[in-house]
């Protein structure tokens, strides 16, 4: 049998019987673990790029509950790129306004209002099932166009046994067991992953012990769609800190930090949900509870996300606070920097060894976020007298002096990582602008009426922008595909991508990060710099 | 920049009666909170995080 550990919003995957239940073990060149966000996308991004993908859930559809709902730009310039951005951004709530409280009182405004020429807004709020509902309904887009991508609802990875070179699942189904062989198995499955814990890989890190209450209300109150932060909030038993945040169809996410020693079960029910809920919103404020939750977080991460035949992403690999929505939106960056790597590995384009920078790179983000969202926590949860006194020393200072208002941390919000100094880089020979760096991911600016990021094609990309592109149309078999372009009268594109420079070329990796940049470049030299960034440099 | 620790208030005396006087009638929590306020502006005022990480260091040396 498969245990059922949550209820489903949409039944988008139902148990079918397989012929393959009843027949040897099969070999697949990519089993995916997990059909959660990260699962999926990676699923998508593989079969949109035609390598065959098979992802096993062992649940029949995307589980209730909004969890996360704060998606940042890149994570909606990364599902722009598998198709499924515009249905999130129509769907979602776009806020740009932040307030902060201390008490009764307002500390600070901040706008987050995005800088012009992005096609994408800097978040959106979308609860969770949505998000993977959109992804999955471009899975059935792209099966079929004949991406070959298969979903296997109820199926449960009961057992794990590594070989030479694949990896044997045992799989729980409603029909009884049968066995997968995979040549690269990707876990996928949750913070809690069953996975990590059949190969007895460690998981280290911060546990802070608190517990936070999610109540996610309906209403149609006339609340503006913005963030609302409190620290110490006045309202009774609300706790040590508190947010209110609008999500679609009406629904307010409402968070109370209630602190260790409590008892979840007591917490959760509705009497005492709603004495809380009604202390914050007022009298008469009418509402119906759609989803409560108490959970606690860790910040810590696996030493390594790649173990031989066998990947990590997403919460399986590394956890964070929520400040900062870091959560969800990293796992996406990781489905975005392993599809491009697996998918030239299988095809014998890349060596074995491209996959190891999988886990460099990837390290490098979740080390970047434990470390936002550990500070993020020490500032909402003074974990000493003087911490605390400090805090609210700030907290009082940020009300009157703008100096102290960068030192609020309530949370600082998720930006796509940049790999500096990782080994898949080439040559930075422009000094300026900085973030379009090497390491970087690309920048979107306008292009007439469309946005630069619609423009890249699939695969690798040499941006040319007025200057010449040498003649090079592939490099080992891995195409290269050119886009020249000019910053003439696109003043936005020149201060995004040429600082100083009179032009520049620009090497772009199927994930859009940047390679390599120069002034002007000949084909020896972007070739090896594409050499570089498919892992054939030596050492 | 670095940390200056040789003298270099003019009137010694006078700051240190404006130090005590801005503590005066207060209790022991509205002390600690004026004192990190204070820490707070001085330290935005120095800016140098180099003269800060000397400064801290110093500051921490009398306490071990």
């Amino acid at each position: 049998m498969v245990d059922v550990r949550y209820d489903i919003a949409f039944r988008l995957y139902p148990y079918e019987k397989v012929p393959d239940q009843d027949l040897p073990p099969k070999r697949h060149p990519v089993v995916i673990v997990g059909g959660g966000p990260i699962g999926m996308a990676l699923a998508l991004d593989l079969g949109r790029k035609g390598t065959p993908v098979l992802v096993l859930d062992d649940h029949e559809g995307v589980g209730h509950g909004s969890r996360a709902i704060c998606f940042a730009k890149r994570t909606l310039e990364i599902a722009d790129r598998l198709g499924a951005g515009q249905a999130m951004v129509d769907k979602g709530v776009v806020w740009n306004v932040g307030k902060v409280f201390h008490g009764d009182d307002q500390v600070f405004e901040f706008n987050l209002q995005p800088e012009g020429g992005h096609k994408n807004p800097a978040f959106i709020n979308l609860q969770q099932p949505y998000f993977e509902k959109f992804i999955v309904d471009e899975i059935r887009r792209a099966q079929d166009d004949g991406a070959p991508i298969e979903i296997r609802g109820c199926n449960a990875v009961t057992g794990l046994t590594p070989a030479a070179d694949h990896v044997v699942l045992t799989v729980e189904t409603p029909d009884g067991p049968y066995r997968v062989e995979a040549d690269w198995l990707v876990a996928c499955d949750g913070a809690r992953s069953p996975l990590r814990d059949m190969m007895g890989l460690s998981f280290e890190g911060r546990v802070f012990e608190d517990n936070f209450l999610i109540a996610d209300v309906k209403m149609t109150a006339d609340f503006p769609t913005e963030r609302w932060f409190w620290f110490e909030p006045p309202f009774k038993d609300s706790g040590q800190s508190a947010l209110l945040h609008k999500q679609p169809d009406d629904i307010w996410r409402i968070d109370f930090q209630l602190g260790w020693d409590i008892d979840r079960a007591e917490e959760l029910k509705e009497e005492n949900v709603r004495a809380r809920v009604d202390a914050m919103l007022g009298e008469g404020v009418a509402y119906t509870l759609e989803w409560t939750s108490i959970y606690t977080f860790q910040c810590r991460r696996m030493q390594a996300f790649r173990h031989d035949r066998v990947f990590f992403a997403g919460d399986a690999a590394h956890q964070v606070s929520p400040f900062g929505a870091r959560g969800a939106n990293s796992g996406i960056q990781d489905a975005d920097n392993l599809a491009w790597k697996l998918d030239l590995v299988i095809r014998g384009l890349a060596p074995e060894r491209l996959l190891d920078s999988y886990s460099d790179e990837r390290v490098h983000g979740a080390d970047e976020n434990i470390l936002n969202s550990t500070r993020a926590t020490d500032f909402l949860t003074p974990k000493s007298e003087i911490s605390q006194i400090f805090r609210n020393a700030v907290l009082a200072l940020a009300r009157e002096h703008a100096f102290a208002r960068p030192l609020v941390n309530s949370g600082r919000l998720s930006v796509p990582c940049v790999y500096d100094g990782l080994s898949l880089n080439g040559p930075d020979l422009l000094e300026w602008p900085k973030r379009t760096r090497v390491g970087a991911p690309a920048v979107d600016a306008p292009l007439g009426e469309s946005h630069l990021l619609d423009h890249l094609p699939e695969g690798f990309t040499l941006l040319c922008i007025d200057a010449p592109a040498p003649d090079l149309g592939a490099v080992d078999g891995v195409p290269l595909t050119h886009l020249s372009l000019s910053a003439e009268g696109n003043p936005l594109l020149a201060d995004r991508y040429l600082g100083d420079a009179a032009g520049a070329v620009y090497l772009l990796r199927p994930d859009q990060h940047v390679v390599a940049r120069w002034p002007a470049v000949s084909a020896d030299e972007v070739r090896a710099a594409m050499q570089t960034a498919l892992g054939k440099d030596a050492g | 920049m670095t940390l200056n620790l040789e003298p270099n208030i003019p009137d010694p005396d006078g700051f240190y009666d404006l130090l005590l006087a801005a503590h005066q009638g207060l209790s022991k929590d509205e002390s600690d909170a004026l004192n990190a306020r204070l820490i707070l502006v001085l330290a935005n005022h120095v800016g140098d995080v180099d003269v800060l990480r000397e400064a801290l260091a110093a500051a921490r040396k009398r306490s071990e």
